[in-house]
């Protein structure tokens, strides 16, 4: 086995032997349950008449026609779920900061950038899984009480599936920017502050804002959430732009290159100001 | 058998700022003897061990072990086994499974694992959290990891602290076997008592830079030569010892003379007529020669054995 093999190995074994990984998988999966469960019950019940629209306020027109609701409840794995891979990678990483086993990580392997990339491929897979697990919640449970109402949860159309291996990929690289992001914020109090300020608060309101106009709408598709709903081709953003203009998104591979690009960025900056720093 | 290798310092300076950590080391250790690295806190031996360690870089110098610097030894586990003074561990993490991770990161055998807890005397606490450990059980911890590799060169960072007076013995014990079975064992502390009994070669910093370095044996001989002498009549000793220009201090069980030797001192009572009632070279002269090197800073700085200064008894 080669020394990169082996950190990556290293890297599988750190996260395994601790509970962070299966406590995050299971808020989340929890989290995004509930929401798309409840979302599910109310749309479908209003499209099935199970619910009156007059009961859920004022009328329905501004809901979407039903055909995009499977997709967009499915996509809450990704656009709810995002946070708790990033969390995952930042705290992988600062806890190597805050715990001092920086030492005898570096000990067992002086390549310090092999380490950083062995920690972003163990992150990369870890993400995926965390990935998979969102699905579970998301279609598993939408589908069901989609299809409980007699409407058609769409699992036969091949875009469902497109949707689903493509919140794989963009929960794995979100995973990825949470090691950029430890390696950049390395303490791991203001990394978690970053993490869910940013995720939940700051870009939300960002990506409203910027819907209002055409050239801040242009800049506004390349917040990382942007991109990442790009990616998975779906996203609550899409149905809420003001006007009922549909937000022009990239498209799903420039999404990906743009989170991607996010990734390498925060890592690589990460890596030459704390990364390679004295450990002392 | 794992063969020791030679540890180089040459020229090594470290600064953090405007502090100078080290300042222009330059040192050996030799395989197969037991080394001592001492200095008063804030010397400068966690970031000497740390810059040979390849987790702290030099600002100017180099270290090396066996002439490679840490971080191209090709497997660095299984030549240097390093234990640093902050314990370093994830608290929720067991410590069969904190050794694992970095048994894999090495490439070294799962059977390392309970040897080396077995080794250390953790068998029994294999399986706990390390966040409820004790600081020697922690101290045993970092003293496995050490010898996950079964290296040649051991470098520990104040390995007693913490330890319990069964387990001191014990690290001294292993040192001793360590270094005869031919390994570099290179021990840093900042008191000399703590290692005087284990050690063959000393080391000593002090404000990051080299005041002496020898054997053992040459810092005893350093030592300024102090003689305890009483008698029944301490007033009129103390008065013959003045008389004879003898610099001496009070002690507990007498007064501690500055003197070459013994005889000196009971010719001189004999010429004033005083019974003594005890008279033998004080064996305090180790710790003394060490404080006495250490307060004396760096001026002696680089300096072979044999010109210490200072030794005077106050
Ligand atoms: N990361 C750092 N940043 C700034 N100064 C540092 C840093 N690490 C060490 N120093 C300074 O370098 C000097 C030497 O510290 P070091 O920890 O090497 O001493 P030491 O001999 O190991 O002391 P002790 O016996 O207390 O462990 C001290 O003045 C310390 O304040
Ligand atoms: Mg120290």
């Amino acid at each position: 086995m080669t020394s990169f093999s082996r950190a990556i190995g290293a890297e599988f074994a750190k996260i395994g032997t601790t509970r962070m990984w299966w406590i995050l998988a299971a808020v989340m999966f929890g989290y995004i349950a509930l929401l798309a469960g409840g979302l599910s019950a109310l749309f479908a019940g209003i499209e099935s008449g199970a619910i009156s629209p007059d009961a859920v306020g004022s009328g329905s027109q501004g809901l979407p026609s039903f055909g995009s609701l499977p997709p967009l409840i499915y996509s809450f794995a990704s656009s709810i779920g995002y946070v708790f891979p990033v969390l995952l990678g930042a705290l992988a990483t600062t806890g190597e900061f805050r715990h001092q086993t920086l030492t005898p990580t570096f000990l067992a392997n002086p390549r310090r950038g092999q380490v950083l990339g062995a920690k972003t491929i163990a992150l990369f897979v870890m993400g995926a899984v965390l990935g998979v697990v969102a699905l579970l919640a998301s279609v598993g449970v939408g589908a069901l009480v989609i299809g409980a109402f007699g409407l058609d949860p769409l699992l036969g159309e091949s875009a469902t599936w497109a949707l689903i291996g493509r919140t794989v990929l963009a929960m794995a690289v979100w995973a990825t920017i949470g090691v950029g992001l430890g390696v950049l914020v390395p303490s791991q109090v203001a990394s978690i502050v970053i993490v869910l300020a940013f995720t939940q608060f700051v870009e939300p309101l960002l990506r409203f804002a910027s819907l209002f106009t055409e050239v801040t709408q242009g800049i506004g598709n390349y917040l990382p959430g942007a991109a990442s709903d790009a990616l998975v081709g779906a996203s609550f953003f899409t149905l809420a732009a003001p006007g009922g203009t549909a937000a022009a998104m990239l498209e799903w591979w420039q999404g990906g290159l743009v989170l991607l690009a996010y990734a390498i960025a925060a890592t690589v900056i990460g890596y030459m100001v704390s990364w390679k720093r004295d450990v002392t | 058998m794992p063969d020791g290798a030679v540890i180089e310092f040459s020229n090594i300076t470290k600064t953090f700022g405007t502090v100078t950590a080290v300042n222009d080391l330059s040192f050996t250790v030799e395989p197969g003897r037991v080394t001592g690295f001492l200095g008063p806190n804030g010397a400068g031996k966690t970031t000497t061990l740390r810059m040979l360690l390849g987790l702290v870089a030099p600002t100017s110098g180099t270290a090396t072990i066996g002439g490679i610097r840490y971080r191209d030894l090709p497997r660095p586990l299984q030549t240097v086994g390093a234990a640093l003074e902050a314990a370093s561990f994830h608290p929720g993490r067991t410590a069969r499974n904190h050794l694992a991770v970095y048994a894999r990161a090495a490439g070294l055998p799962a059977a390392r694992i309970d040897a080396v807890l077995h080794l250390v005397g953790l068998s029994a606490h294999g399986g706990q959290r390390v966040g409820g450990y004790s600081l020697g059980m922690r101290q045993r911890l970092g003293l496995a990891f050490t010898l996950l590799g079964d290296p040649g060169v051991l470098v520990l960072d104040e390995p007693i602290n913490g330890l319990d007076p069964e387990g001191i013995k014990w690290i001294r014990g292993f040192l001793r076997a360590m270094a005869d079975e031919g390994r570099t064992v290179l021990v840093s502390s900042h008191l000399l008592s703590e290692v005087q009994q284990s050690v063959d070669d000393v080391i000593i910093i002090a404000t990051g830079a080299l005041v002496h370095r020898g054997t053992l044996a040459s810092l005893e001989t350093e030592a300024a030569p102090r003689i305890l002498v009483d008698s029944p009549d301490r007033t009129a000793l103390a008065a013959a010892l003045g008389h004879a220009g003898i610099e001496f201090s009070v002690g507990r069980t007498g007064l501690l003379a500055a003197a070459p030797d013994a005889a000196l001192i009971g010719h001189v009572a004999f010429l004033a007529g005083v019974e003594l009632s005890a008279l033998h070279r004080e064996r305090k002269g180790l710790e003394e020669a060490f404080l006495a090197l250490v307060n004396g800073g760096g001026d002696t700085h680089g300096n072979e054995t044999g010109n210490a200064s200072g030794g005077e008894s106050r």
